[in-house]
């Protein structure tokens, strides 16, 4: 009973396939009762070798794909902060600016900022980058802020998936991204294109792309509030003044 | 009877029988990406890099698929392959990847590979299932690039990003929102099948000369 069930399903599959001709389906052999271990073994051994594949190929890719976002981490620090000679990374460790890690610690776990420094070693701004979701995925923002002044320095997208064409402006767009390298005050405020009131601190959002526009603005102000009493505790002039600080009990 | 040839194989995806515009698969890219055209040829190039793939290795491999679990196997294909692509390009050319990032993910559900597998590489040679592939992924770049050049057109009012009418052109931001993408298609489809039926009727027209006549 089975058996015939399965044989007329067989049946209807063929014969709805149109572009079968003869020489084809002579050479197929005749449908035949498979064994269901067959049938595993055969989406087992598949999955298996592409896996394996996916992972060699992986494991080739992954170095060469890390050390290019990297270098673009680096540019886009120098990017957003305007004439930095150099600048070093500071972990945020039980609430403080620490050059350097907990031993035993992940790199990966530790909010960071990027302090820039002239060429006399003195702070000239912080660059911080911030990840919250935008339209359709988590956008990526790095941007560079000057403690002092309170000001933005500049704004690059480091990664997102916005709508192409359109939330995708949001770093294709140069006349928004370039306000945000304008020195805009801070709390920034979107604005609706050229209904702002002139107020140093508005960004004219893009027509047709306000929700990838808000997030930029929204995570640059969370990243702002977030960071600020950190800051506001001055930042450390080298890496070498400051000691490892041990992990709290 | 076999009525088909490798020319014909090759020849009829790209307009006889479109993917896009006549069978009516894939239409998920086809809306989702081609509001400019520099958008719809990079998609194009993806998925034609994917079916070429999947389309040779599966009329390889097409003995060894049992019947009942061939779909499954195809769509385990078509995935590794565009997960290879992915990778690759991210690693070999991070620029174009940043480009086309969020549609890659996107091949794997393209019905029309899926499509050519089913009804013809699991059932012809490797290299007739390329000539398929070819033709097939051609139709596809012409249909996604007809839509993307309405659309960037009268959406941002360039093509390939080149300026056409000027500072003073008001876009038509609704051709670059999802719903220009079905207006488009629409109308597209609209045209051509006003084209067919008048090709149709003349055919008709003609035939009933001819019964007169004699």
């Amino acid at each position: 009973m089975n058996q015939e069930n399965s044989n007329q399903g067989q049946i209807d599959v063929d014969i709805k396939v149109e572009d079968t001709d003869s020489a084809a389906a002579r050479d197929e052999p005749a449908p035949e009762e498979v064994s269901t271990f067959r049938l595993v073994a055969t989406l087992a051994i598949a999955g298996a070798l592409a896996g394996l594949l996916i992972v060699m190929v992986n494991l080739h890719t992954k170095p060469i794909i890390d050390k290019w976002k990297a270098e673009q981490l680096q540019l886009a620090v120098y990017e957003v902060l305007p004439g930095v000679e150099g600048y070093d990374t500071f972990y945020l460790v039980n609430d403080q600016l620490s050059a350097v890690l907990p031993s035993g610690a992940k790199e990966s776990e530790y909010k960071r900022v990027y302090v820039g420094r002239d060429e006399n070693g003195e702070t000239t701004g912080v660059a911080i980058s911030r990840g919250e979701s935008g339209f359709q995925d988590v956008i990526m923002v790095i941007f560079g802020h000057d403690p002092a002044t309170g000001k933005v320095s500049g704004m690059k997208i480091l990664d997102s998936k916005e709508t192409p064409g359109l939330g995708d402006k949001i770093f294709k767009d140069m006349d928004f991204v370039d306000q945000f390298f304008a020195g805009p005050d801070t709390p920034l405020l979107g604005v609706k294109a050229g209904a702002g009131k002139g107020q140093p601190n508005e960004i004219d959002m893009i027509t047709g792309a306000t929700i990838s526009s808000k997030a930029v603005i929204q995570i640059i102000n969370n990243a702002l509030a977030e960071w600020k009493p950190v800051l506001d505790r001055g930042i450390p002039q080298t890496p070498a003044d400051k000691a490892p600080v041990e992990e709290a009990e | 009877m076999r009525t088909t040839t490798p020319t014909h194989d090759f020849v009829r995806g790209i307009w006889k029988e479109n993917p896009v515009l006549i069978q009516m698969l894939g239409l998920c890219p086809a809306l989702a990406v081609t509001n400019s055209v520099a958008n719809a040829l990079a998609m194009s190039a993806a998925t034609f890099f994917v079916m070429c793939c999947s389309s040779v290795l599966i009329s390889t491999c097409k003995r060894f698929i049992p019947h009942e679990v061939r779909i499954s196997s195809y769509i385990l294909v078509i995935a590794t392959f565009v997960t290879l692509a992915d990778m690759l390009l991210q690693a070999y050319a991070p620029v174009q990847h940043k480009e086309l990032g969020a549609f890659i993910a996107l091949i794997v559900v393209n019905c029309m590979i899926l499509g050519r597998q089913e009804s013809f590489s699991s059932k012809n040679n490797p290299f007739r299932s390329l000539l398929d592939a070819v033709g097939t992924g051609i139709g596809f770049t012409i249909a996604l690039v007809m839509m993307g050049g309405f659309r960037e057109i009268f959406g941002t009012g360039s093509f390939l990003g080149v300026s056409l009418f000027g500072p003073n052109f008001e876009p038509w931001v609704i051709m670059v929102l999802p719903a220009g993408g079905f207006l488009t298609l629409g109308f597209i489809l609209l045209a051509m099948g006003y084209v067919e039926q008048r090709k149709k009727l003349k055919v008709e027209q003609t035939d009933h000369v001819a019964e007169v006549s004699s």
